[in-house]
């Protein structure tokens, strides 16, 4: 799609003439409710955030004084950091397997002769019609019940491989002229040798779209901790915060838990923010798995 | 004891197989290199028709073809049986019929030829190439395909998380739902929820879209803070939309009673409380939908909306003969994108904001499946209903290829 649909233009000079777009107030007026209505909603979060529970139902649109004790409550007494770095790691460990596995799936389906391959790559693509959602039943009965993990080994080890990745590294791969592992070979460097010092310095690319699908895929998950994570001390954060929702002397608390979505909220928003470009690219390849 | 033997079954779906592909290679017009080896197209028809039908029936042990103890057979099983066996039969014979094609018709099968140089080839080289491969493999084979197998096995067994004994019950899971009105209420919502989550975020991320693209000032301002709320989870988004929503606390109802006197039960309705929901969904989706949306809308040439004007249309004429239909392949994208968004990710908003009430008027059938498996403990029920989730998603999406064929325009 990056081509234009060239019309013929005749030999006759093409003035570059630009027409002056009219003044478009109404695209303002409509991008600005649009932030406005979307921004609005994590706004009054992070304003609530700093508010003890009777101010919520004051409904004021402006900072409060409460956040210490908000903060205290979400950072020291509910473990939220704790919650976090679980998140972090478990993230981390995961999108680098992945990213890992991924890399030597892709050199293995383009730069060797194997025998099947295409009922190989087959087998491997089609897994991205299999959403891991429609088997959860069957692989908590395998994971939790079988295996009996109960922790980091059963957040990241069944989701460790990635179709998605393979196929990405793929794609990648099969755009690099094959002079560059001629050449590789005649300077006498193995496969490894290859994928580490030519195709992962020239795939920065391709690998950051993995990394920031897979991270946001990774830190947002949901409902597979909600089946195998038990021990408090294990959960993520989209787990964790489930405890900041009650348990106040109040009844529900509104200010601990919008300070905690908030503070959860900032690690993917950043890697989202920073890689746009190259999560684009990723995921309009295969959706994320 | 079955109605029919299963070996006579394999047979007939063999037969029909075969037939079905002696009578495309004749009567269709095919290649002269396929016409000539009709017998063979037949037969490796006829086996894969057969191998087709035996991958999704065998984990089932063959069981809507049982007969009670009185030699009767449930006709609403048999037709299920009739479906799954056709079905697999059809899909294996897609493919071998495809590849078999290709192959006669002398052209290379996918990957067969390798027209690239410098491919490593010492010694070993096959062995280090499959190595590669391994961990991937393994994992996707442990805790994908097996899982999936198992959810066949569960889907005829009545299983309950923690007993050690499962016993084989055939269809009652199946039976059971279909006859069971809640059922139908979670499939009815779920539809209800994707079709409008759908057309909320691709109507207005298009719309969005269309004012932001263009050279505008303040435009990376503008496309900045429209993209971002993807980014948070659905947990997130549904423990925000509580804060707004609520019916109390929520600063919306404030303002709605404080303008109108009005109250609006956000999420103690039932007859609401589903819309809550939609908006919720939308919010978190739109800013991909934008994103993409605005891509495209860059690839759009100029030249020819300059013409279009030159021309005389208005802008809601190029709009839609022009920019719409150049952006059918993005809107198919995100009909695919969404729809699986709101069947299966919207569980954890789902969870935070109304936890499937008010009287189980938000409960997907995602959402069922968790409640079912792991809170009420059943898990053949759950993996008979994950079954028909999947179903529905791979019907929905293939319905969605098939409308969009012929209307979406690749390559511009």
């Amino acid at each position: 799609m990056e081509e234009k649909l060239g019309l013929p233009y005749a030999a006759a000079p093409v003035t570059p003439r630009r027409r002056r777009l009219p003044k478009r107030w109404y695209a303002h007026v409509i991008l600005i409710t649009a932030i406005i209505i979307t921004g609005f909603p994590v706004y009054y979060a992070a304003v609530v955030a700093t508010q003890s529970n009777t101010q919520v139902f004051n409904y004021q649109l402006t900072p409060s004084t409460y956040l210490e004790r908000n903060w205290d409550l979400v950072i020291h007494e509910r473990q939220l950091p704790r919650y976090m770095l679980n998140s972090v790691i478990v993230a981390l460990v995961m999108t680098t397997g992945k990213a890992v596995l991924s890399l030597l799936a892709g050199m293995a389906f383009v730069f060797f002769r194997i025998p099947g391959k295409w009922l190989i790559f087959g087998f491997v693509l089609i897994t991205l019609m299999m959403p891991t959602e429609v088997m959860a039943i069957a692989l908590f009965r395998l994971v939790g019940v079988e295996l009996q993990w109960g922790g980091y080994d059963a957040m990241i080890v069944p989701f460790i491989a990635s179709a998605t990745g393979s196929f990405l590294f793929r794609q990648h791969f099969a755009s690099i002229p094959g002079e560059l592992s001629e050449a590789a070979q005649i300077d006498g460097a193995n496969p490894l040798q290859f994928l580490w010092y030519v195709l992962i310095p020239i795939s920065w690319n391709a690998i950051a779209a993995l990394f920031v699908i897979q991270f946001l895929y990774a830190w947002n998950q949901y409902l597979w901790p909600l089946m195998v994570i038990h021990e408090t001390t294990l959960k993520p954060v989209q787990l964790g915060l489930r405890s900041l929702r009650s348990g106040t002397e109040t009844g529900d608390s509104f200010g601990p838990l919008m300070l905690g979505a908030v503070l959860a909220s900032i690690p993917p928003l950043v890697v989202f923010l920073a890689l746009q470009k190259q999560f684009m690219s990723g995921f309009a390849l295969t959706r994320d798995k | 004891m079955y109605l029919v033997s299963p070996l006579v079954l394999l047979l007939l779906v063999a037969l029909a197989g075969g037939g079905w592909s002696a009578w495309r290679a004749r009567a269709q017009g095919a290649a002269p290199a396929v016409r000539q080896r009709a017998q063979l197209l037949a037969l490796l028809g006829a086996a894969s028709a057969a191998l087709g039908a035996l991958i999704l029936l065998a984990p089932l042990n063959f069981c809507p073809f049982e007969l009670d103890g009185d030699g009767n057979a449930d006709r609403l099983n048999v037709m299920l049986g009739i479906f799954i066996l056709l079905g697999g039969a059809f899909l294996a014979h897609r493919v071998a019929s495809s590849l078999v094609g290709r192959w006669l018709r002398g052209e290379a099968l996918p990957g067969a030829t390798e027209t690239r140089t410098g491919l490593f080839s010492g010694p070993g080289s096959t062995l280090l190439a499959l190595l590669c491969l391994a961990p991937t493999l393994t994992i996707l084979t442990l805790f994908l395909y097996y899982p999936m197998f198992d959810t066949f096995q569960l889907s005829t067994q009545l299983a309950r998380l923690g007993a050690p004994r499962t016993r084989f019950v055939c269809m009652r899971n199946f039976n059971q739902l279909l006859g069971d009105p809640d059922y139908g209420r979670t499939v009815l919502v779920s539809f209800f929820l994707a079709a409008f989550i759908v057309l909320f975020s691709l109507a207005l991320s298009l719309l969005i879209a269309q004012m932001a693209y263009r050279p505008i000032t303040g435009g990376r301002f503008y496309r900045a803070l429209l993209v971002w709320p993807y980014a948070l989870s659905p947990v997130i988004a549904g423990i925000i939309f509580e804060l707004l929503f609520h019916n109390t606390a929520g600063v919306l109802n404030h303002v709605l009673y404080s303008t109108f006197g009005l109250k609006v039960p956000w999420l103690l309705d039932p007859t609401i409380a589903p819309w809550t929901v939609v908006v919720a969904s939308t919010w978190n989706i739109l800013g991909f939908c934008i994103l993409f949306y605005i891509a495209g809308l860059q690839n759009v040439p100029n030249d020819l909306l300059e013409a279009a004007a030159i021309d005389g249309a208005s802008a809601i004429q190029r709009f839609f003969s022009i920019t719409f239909p150049l952006l059918s392949p993005i809107t198919f994208f995100l009909v695919v994108t969404t729809t699986t968004y709101a069947f299966f990710d919207t569980y954890g908003l789902i969870d935070f904001l109304t936890a499937g009430g008010p009287v189980e008027s938000t409960t997907t059938m995602m959402y069922e499946v968790f409640e079912v498996g792991v809170v009420a403990r059943n898990l053949g029920s759950a993996a008979a209903r994950s079954l028909l989730l999947f179903g529905i998603v791979i019907g929905v999406t293939i319905l969605q290829f098939r409308f969009s064929r012929g209307r979406v325009m690749y390559g511009s």
